[in-house]
């Protein structure tokens, strides 16, 4: 889930941040917010797991799991990310079966989710937090 | 017929009827309980005659209905150059004149007479062309137009002359006037009656007619006689004077070095007039329904035969009567009893079509006509005298209501009720309700009820669908339209929206994106969405946009602007597998590599631990590198001079070769070195689908080119090129486009198709179904690439001449980019630490992956 300290997703540009705004303790900083390619990815380790972290058009992050439930592979973060009617989502460069960025639901298997991740920006740094 | 013993049917003649006589009954069954001796005239085997023309641009092999000469079915036996002299009834016996060259085993007397006895005979001997008899017309340049053989006489004459005339203003006549027309030749066609195709045309579509072809500067002479033919040896004019005057009105010469006689044709029925056949008044064996003639014993189909006294001078009708002695052979009731005498066809690039009663014969049949004088379309109807049925019809200049108005005919449905709108142009059209019953190919009798059945019952979906489901459209192709029209008819009336559109971002197809991004020179996917579709993308249309956006720039694929609409492989630059790793392909042009290379790639497969395996495409796959490893591995490789293979890419992958000529007894032609150059030509050029080349160095075909999208065998003259060629799935063998071509119009036709192809294709969609489903067909491909229809090719060319110019190893670019680089880490926060779930076994001293799951999280790798 995209989660902001202000905790209204669609509001969450890194600018509309306040400098100072609160990270828990529990969050770790994972990277710069333009060190993800606007509608791409990255794959970080957090807390032993591999986390895939997006920036989509809007400057919105979202952080997810990483393995694809499909392959068993820790790929996601290299999907294409775009939108599907109104959710944002990346496809599996495995086999492109698409997940929602927000909640890690696949939308194109009802019964298989992915972990998502709760994720800020502070000072344009992306912290990712615990499973939402 | 007996039973237990087999009997032997023999057929006289090996052209277009015999060889579909022939290939029924293999089909059908009938070689189960006969042999077939089949002897053929003519040196080669069958070929398609109607398409004679295209010899020039294709050569023989593109004609051949039985390319390599030999049936599969071994209970057939085709003998070629072998002349059938007399049949004795009696013993039930013919006896055939060889030269030396034909079949030893099957003639134990090579190079002289041989009897062969039947139980069975088919005479298949078709026409011959009928020659005025015309004062002067055995000097040198005169010829008949018939052959393959004919062809080459006539091309041979041409080389040293300037003009040439047809005395034939018929279909045939038209046909040869365009042969002369491509042979560089001032070409006059003379005609005795007042009008071009006098027997499918009427007056005023004659006259559109002669305006079309008279601006390709074919002159016309209609209502004229040929009364000499000038010259000593050799031919130098044609004397003519105006048809209803007296000898002795004044004349006119037309200076002539060729003369092509295409006066008719005439049945080839001596054999049976030498045995006593009864034969029809005007020629043609007398037969029966089923094409028996007063010999139970013997039958006569195609030209040669006069079903019910009538001579049928088309092939189509020739098929019919081939398949019914087939089914009589097998006690089956087929008969044949007349033929749709309906034409259509491209006539020097003209659409003209005659079907029906086209001259309104009927009592009280009305004529509705249609015509425009400027773009030069003449439509006539001929409807029944209550105007509630079509009779019949001729179209000029555009035959595209053809495939509607024919079926209205034979199933006399009723006529709307403003029939002139079947003929108005297309705007203003009405469309036509076709009865299921309807038969909309005429070549393979596939009927309107037979395509929706397809579509309901056989998933059917596309015009390629259908053809391969039903065969409709497969032969002609002249009724492709109509069978998209029932497609597209059909799923709107059931309300399926017939989306074309890519996907939810975009309603375009890829053809028409192309088409946009090229016209407005979009460099962004923004800008593209923004403009012509909606939301941010998804993973059918982002890569679809890269592809274009590569097709039509040079820029490199991991720009910021393109890198994040690249497909996986694309945007790592490897193939992705089953455990996230990458395979690395560096390119082998042609498949050929020196030592010093081979163990480059042997050491870097040690020293980074990779699987190794040869491909399919003459190259070495390695397996299992880590995302992160990729640059550092291809460092190591565009340092020995290797550059990306481009496995990872809807691209050109490979160009297949054998060793050819430079080592093999048997090549004619370097294939390695053009392999070689048309990979290094075409590499990096991005497309639809992939894209595979091959190139075999002589007919042995060791390169398995036809297996390819594009395929180029050796001749001794040159290169056949051939197009459409896959494995996989749904395998295709690759057709003929074009014969006997020098490399530098090879690479020319190749540039044409490839650039072709790269426009108009959809997403996905391979060279093979992509030509399927033009309009056309292959026909189509031939008329842009070899016949610059379109007026496309230097345009075609130009936009490869910036691919190749444009080109750069994607690796090496990215190597030099540190940009670039950043995506290759593991982690964006541990870029020193490997991705732990990736681990390997051992099979077969080398690595292979652990599936994924099967790894405890955590594990060590």
């Amino acid at each position: 889930m995209s989660t902001v300290t202000d905790s209204t997703p669609d509001a969450m540009t890194p600018d509309s941040m306040t400098p100072d705004s609160m990270t828990p303790d529990s969050m770790t900083p994972v990277c710069a917010v333009e060190a993800i390619p606007l509608e791409g990815g990255v794959a970080a380790l957090v807390g032993g797991a591999a986390v895939a972290v997006f920036r989509t058009y809007d400057g919105s992050v979202f952080a997810i799991g990483n393995v694809d439930p499909f392959s068993g592979a820790s790929v996601l973060s290299r999907g294409i990310v775009g939108n599907r009617g109104d959710a944002p989502v990346v496809s599996s460069p495995m086999y492109k079966q698409a997940f929602d960025l927000r909640t890690g639901q696949c939308l194109d298997d009802d019964s298989v989710r992915v972990p998502a991740y709760a994720v800020s920006v502070v000072d344009g740094v992306v912290h990712v937090g615990g499973v939402t | 017929m007996a039973t237990g013993k087999r009997q032997r049917i023999v057929v006289v003649g090996h052209g277009m009827v015999g060889h579909r006589f022939a290939q029924a009954a293999v089909e059908r069954g009938l070689t189960e309980t006969h042999d077939l001796l089949v002897f053929g005239e003519e040196p080669r085997e069958a070929y398609d005659r109607v398409a004679l023309t295209s010899w020039f641009g294709q050569g023989s092999d593109a004609l051949s209905l039985l390319p390599g000469g030999a049936y599969d079915d071994p209970r057939v036996r085709l003998v070629l150059d072998s002349v059938v002299t007399e049949v004795d009834r009696v013993a039930q016996t013919v006896t055939v004149v060889s030269p030396p060259s034909a079949v030893p085993d099957l003639l134990s007397n090579p190079g002289a007479v041989t009897v062969h006895e039947y139980d069975v005979l088919v005479l298949a001997t078709g026409a011959a062309p009928f020659v005025p008899p015309v004062e002067g017309r055995g000097k040198d340049g005169c010829f008949v137009y018939r052959t393959i053989e004919d062809l080459e006489a006539i091309k041979a004459a041409s080389e040293s002359a300037t003009s040439g005339v047809v005395i034939g203003g018929g279909l045939l006549g038209l046909e040869a006037a365009n042969a002369l027309v491509q042979l560089g030749l001032d070409t006059h066609v003379v005609e005795m009656a007042p009008r071009l195709m006098p027997v499918q045309l009427d007056g005023a579509a004659g006259s559109t007619l002669v305006r079309h072809i008279e601006k390709l500067g074919v002159k016309v002479h209609t209502g004229v006689l040929t009364e000499e033919i000038e010259g000593g040896e050799a031919v130098t004019g044609l004397r003519v004077r105006q048809a209803g005057t007296d000898e002795g009105a004044p004349t006119d010469v037309i200076e002539t070095q060729v003369v092509v006689f295409s006066a008719g044709i005439r049945p080839r029925d001596a054999l049976a007039r030498e045995c006593d056949l009864e034969v029809a008044p005007r020629g043609g064996v007398l037969v029966d329904e089923q094409c028996r003639s007063a010999d139970p014993r013997i039958f006569a189909i195609g030209e040669c035969a006069a079903p019910g006294g009538t001579m049928y001078g088309l092939v189509a009708p020739g098929y019919t009567m081939a398949e019914v002695v087939v089914d009589a052979l097998l006690d089956g009731p087929g008969a044949f009893t007349g033929a749709d005498m309906s034409t259509k066809l491209k006539l020097l690039g003209v659409d003209v079509a005659s079907f029906g009663d086209a001259f309104a014969t009927t009592d009280g049949a009305l004529e509705l006509t249609y015509s425009d004088a400027v773009a030069g379309v003449y439509k006539k109807l001929v409807v029944s005298e209550d105007g509630t049925r079509l009779l019949g019809g001729i179209l000029v200049g555009d035959a595209s209501a053809y495939g509607v108005l024919r079926p209205m005919v034979s199933s006399g449905m009723a006529l709307p009720d403003n029939p002139e709108q079947l003929i108005l142009p297309a705007s203003s059209g009405v469309q036509i309700g076709m009865p299921d019953e309807a038969q909309v190919c005429s070549c393979n009798d596939v009927t309107k009820a037979d395509i929706l059945h397809a579509l309901t019952d056989e998933a059917c979906e596309s015009v390629a669908d259908v053809k391969q489901c039903t065969r409709a459209g497969s032969t002609c192709g002249s009724c492709v339209s109509t069978v998209k029209n029932i497609i597209e008819d059909h799923f709107a009336s059931v309300g399926k929206v017939v989306d074309k559109g890519l996907c939810e971002h975009f309603r375009l197809t890829r053809q028409e994106l192309f088409d946009v991004v090229a016209v407005h020179g979009y460099r962004r996917f923004d800008d593209i969405v923004e403009a012509h579709g909606t939301g941010r993308g998804c993973d059918i249309c982002k890569p679809a946009i890269a592809s274009i956006l590569a097709s039509q720039t040079s820029t490199h694929i991991l720009e910021p602007v393109t890198a994040e609409l690249q497909d996986t492989n694309d945007k790592y630059l490897g193939n992705i597998q089953r455990n996230g790793t990458y395979s690395v392909v560096p390119r082998i042009p042609g498949g050929e590599i020196t030592p010093e290379k081979l163990i480059v790639i042997g050491e870097v497969a040690r020293d980074f631990g990779l699987y190794t395996k040869i491909t399919g495409g003459q190259r070495i796959d390695l397996f299992g590198a880590r995302m992160e490893q990729l640059p550092v591995i291809w460092r190591r490789l565009v340092d020995a001079g290797f550059e990306s293979g481009h496995a990872y890419g809807k691209s050109l992958r490979t160009v297949k070769s054998c060793v050819g000529s430079t080592w093999c007894r048997y090549g004619v032609q370097d294939s390695v070195g053009l392999a070689i150059a048309l990979e290094l030509r075409y590499r990096g050029l991005r497309s639809p689908h992939k894209l595979k080349g091959g190139v075999s160095g002589c007919a042995r075909e060791c390169a398995e080119a036809r297996g390819k999208d594009f395929g180029v065998i050796a001749t001794e003259k040159g290169w056949n090129l051939y197009v459409g060629g896959n494995g996989g799935a749904t395998p295709a063998h690759a057709r003929l486009l074009a014969g006997d071509l020098d490399t530098a119009t090879l690479v020319a036709y190749l540039d044409r198709f490839l650039m072709y192809y790269i426009r108009t294709a959809d997403r996905l969609q391979r060279t093979s179904t992509w030509i399927e489903q033009l309009e056309g067909g292959l026909d189509r491909v031939r008329e842009v690439v070899v016949e610059d229809s379109l007026g496309l090719g230097a345009e075609l060319e130009a936009e490869m001449a910036r691919h190749v110019g444009g080109y750069e190893d994607e690796w090496r670019a990215t190597l030099e980019d540190p940009a670039k680089l950043e995506r290759f880490v593991s982690f964006v926060n541990a870029p020193g630490t490997p991705d732990p779930s990736i681990a390997f076994t051992t099979e077969r001293d080398q690595i292979q992956p652990i599936a994924p799951a099967l790894i405890p999280v955590g594990a060590p790798a």
